[in-house]
């Protein structure tokens, strides 16, 4: 019997690597509704902000959901600061729209940073349906590259860059991209899920030669239910709202210079917040 | 000349002390001069108010004659049978155009203060901890309100004290809708929100926050576990003015600005965490209620704040006592021009409008002359803008529910009592109409409720 009481305890919480943690959060009524490529609202506390994150995995007869993320901010400091056993104070989803995920043939997957761990639950769902996966996954160096393991299970090739050469291809994963496209390999459905800069060069490597090409944004939100209007983004000459529109839309169509513009909004702010947050530590 | 008594004065606080917090702007009668008013010019009274006044038809005639003798707890039984949250009602209704603008006392000299007792009654229920009925006889049925704003507040109240048992779905972490998420604490203290939600607990409301109806669950879902269920989910997409550079940062959707400042407590960041860019001069364009809630919000975070609006003072869609309040504490008002394209001169943060200079022309289909763009235009320097300029309804479950016939305009389509194409769901207020008032979707809840009730009866 699920219990609503509990929704939103963290069972678990591993450091996959310097800064980056992976946390497993009883949620059975998101869990029981979830599919790749959407994402949850949580709350650390009630003083909290509402902070989009992707579902990484989910089990529905278990009740659960893993979340990755890398600490970066005031919420995932707090987020980090919480033991197992503790319960965030609200979860909500899923929410956005599922990956468009169906036979395509040959698939590329492209994920940077802790976007591999976003991406990761495409790219399961894509092999589940008979599509041969080809996964690029990067990071800036081989320490900082999270689930390799994890994306070589859904993956019929996996190719890994780095940007300074530590671990697989030195370069970013549009090189790798453009690589293979090059050597004559073709394929039919593109995902990728990463920093804004990252997608919008591996949408320009695609562009001609990928028939579909889907990105998952990363706007800010507030609310998370098409209502505020903070994650709009223009796709296709329309503004749309990542949160109830997306989070994938067709990259070519994504105007990317505006999303790199409106995701830069809060940083004074942001830094006023991290401020305060170290001056409470010291107390 | 006038033989009738003079109004209560509902005193307020200097605009002065006002703009530099959120507190409450208008203060609450004392019982006294509550009793007063209420028995003033009585013998003139032949309530038009409940019948062409108010879209919930309060007994307002009843009301005053038992705060006249004193009888405030009885005042609020018999208003909790038309409005559930008369402290709420009391102060966001529109009563100048609604009970106190039909009051024969406009014609004598001025109505009777109706809000303000009303008001005064819902407060003074919740301070002395005023119980509400609840039916002894259970009907053995439960029904599913989907969101939890002034609809889903009356379809809950009235359906749970009639005896069903009620759950109310909402997505947000804190209940109240537009009642939490829009409307500002000066105006409305979330306090007095929560405490109504109290109440509906203490009757046996369940309330499920964080429940994204259409997503965690389906409406579908919702049939299998309960007898009806009632969609109010209101207004929710905001519109955009499409020109452009329209998404330069610091260039917010009204709701997103008063989502921020009212559930989120950004007015206290950085004691809160969401943050929210505090303009030195800020336009907002529009003005109605919303844009004037915006208006005064950004004042009230320092900010010089500006309505520019595409039409004249007169054709201006907020409730005059708003605009007033407005002006008061220091919002300064354009008229004719419209923004054409936001500018900005780093290419991040807006900098500025350029707005279309306009002049009025024929009537449009709501009788205002339409606004005419003359051709002419004029750069603004602004560091913030806030657009409000109206919603869609919410697309969230119709988009998510194959089978719910909507129309042109994304509302879902119902008869008149409230039924919608899926039997068993019903839905009432903005999701129905578009865009309304507060009290408008009240009357939408009572109606509903009834139909529910009925058909529940029936089957």
């Amino acid at each position: 019997m699920d219990n609503i009481e509990r929704e939103g305890t963290i069972l678990e919480k591993n450091e996959l690597t310097t800064n980056i943690f992976e946390m497993k959060l009883y949620a059975p009524k998101i869990a029981r509704a979830a599919h790749a490529g959407q994402f949850m609202l949580l709350m650390v506390d009630e003083k909290g902000e509402r902070v989009p994150m992707t579902m990484v995995d989910w089990d529905a007869a278990q009740g659960w959901i893993d979340i990755v993320y890398q600490e970066v901010g005031t919420t995932t400091i707090k987020l980090t600061g919480h033991s197992v056993g503790e319960k965030l104070f609200y979860v909500a989803g899923p929410l956005g729209k599922p990956s468009r995920v169906a036979k395509y043939g040959r698939v590329v997957i492209i994920g940077g940073g802790v976007g591999v761990p976003a991406i990761y639950p495409i790219a399961r769902a894509l092999k589940a349906q008979g599509n041969y996966v080809v996964s690029i996954i990067g990071a800036k160096t081989s320490n900082a590259l999270v689930y390799e393991e994890k994306m070589k299970t859904v993956s019929d090739e996996l190719i890994v860059t780095t940007d300074d050469g530590s671990k697989g291809l030195k370069g970013f994963t549009s090189e790798a991209l453009n690589m293979l496209l090059s050597s004559g390999q073709h394929f039919d459905a593109m995902w990728s899920v990463g920093p804004t800069l990252m997608m919008k060069a591996c949408s320009d490597v695609a562009a001609g030669k990928i028939p579909n090409s889907f990105a998952s944004l990363n706007s800010l939100m507030v609310c998370g239910v098409g209502m505020c209007g903070a994650c709009r983004v223009t796709v296709g000459n329309k503004i749309l709202l990542t949160c109830v529109d997306g989070p994938e839309f067709v990259s070519y169509d994504v105007n990317w210079k505006e999303l790199a513009i409106r995701l830069k909004s809060y940083m004074r702010e942001e830094t006023v917040s991290l401020e305060m947050l170290r001056g409470a530590d010291k107390l | 000349m006038s033989k009738v008594g003079k109004r209560v004065q509902v005193r307020t606080r200097p605009a002065n002390e006002r703009v530099k917090d959120f507190n409450e702007v208008e203060l609450l009668l004392t019982e006294d001069e509550a009793i007063k008013e209420a028995s003033r010019d009585i013998k003139y009274c032949v309530a038009p108010c409940m019948n062409r006044g108010c879209p919930v038809n309060v007994e307002v005639p009843t009301m005053l004659k038992l705060v006249s003798q004193g009888k405030i707890r009885e005042a609020y039984e018999s208003l909790i049978t038309r409005t559930p949250v008369p402290s709420i009602t009391g102060r966001v209704c529109q009563q100048e155009v609604q009970c106190e603008g039909s009051c024969v006392l406009n014609r004598l000299g001025e109505p009777i203060a109706i809000g303000a007792i009303e008001k005064f009654v819902g407060d003074w229920a919740i301070e002395n901890g005023i119980e509400v009925a609840v039916s002894s006889q259970k009907k053995g049925k439960s029904v599913a309100v989907v969101g939890s704003g002034p609809a889903g507040i009356v379809v809950a109240s009235e359906l749970q004290r009639a005896g069903y048992d009620v759950t109310m779905f909402e997505a947000f972490h804190v209940p109240g809708g537009v009642l939490t998420y829009g409307i500002p604490e000066f105006r409305l203290p979330k306090r007095i929100v929560q405490k109504e939600f109290e109440k509906l607990k203490n009757i046996g409301v369940k309330i499920e926050l964080g429940a994204v109806v259409g997503t965690t669950y389906t409406i579908d879902e919702l049939l299998k576990d309960y007898n009806a269920v009632f969609l109010g989910v209101g207004a929710g997409r905001p519109m955009f003015l499409n020109v452009p550079g329209e998404n330069y940062a610091n260039i917010y959707t009204a709701n997103e600005f008063l989502t921020r400042v009212n559930l989120m407590k950004s007015y206290m960041f950085p004691e809160y965490d969401t943050p929210l860019h505090i303009g030195k001069r800020v336009a907002v364009i529009g003005a109605g209620n919303t844009a004037m809630d915006a208006a005064r919000s950004a004042l009230r975070l320092g900010a010089e704040t500006y309505i520019v609006y595409r039409r004249g003072r007169s054709e201006m869609t907020g409730r005059a006592v708003e605009v007033h309040h407005a002006e008061e504490e220091g919002v300064k008002f354009m008229f004719y021009l419209a923004p054409s394209e936001f500018l900005s001169s780093d290419g991040v943060n807006v900098s500025g409008i350029r707005l279309m200079k306009m002049k009025p022309g024929e009537p449009d289909r709501t009788g205002r002359p339409r606004p005419v763009p003359t051709g002419e235009t004029v750069e603004f320097d602004v560091d913030m803008v806030i657009t409000a300029i109206g919603f869609y309804p919410n697309p969230l479950i119709p988009g998510m529910t194959p089978g719910l016939k909507t129309d042109d305009h994304g509302r879902v389509v119902v008869d008149l009592e409230g039924r919608t194409s899926i039997k068993g769901v019903y839905a009432g207020g903005d999701i129905v109409t578009g865009e309304s008032t507060v009290i408008e979707a009240m009357g939408w809840g009572r109606r509903v409720a009834k139909t529910i009730d009925r058909d529940l009866s029936r089957s």
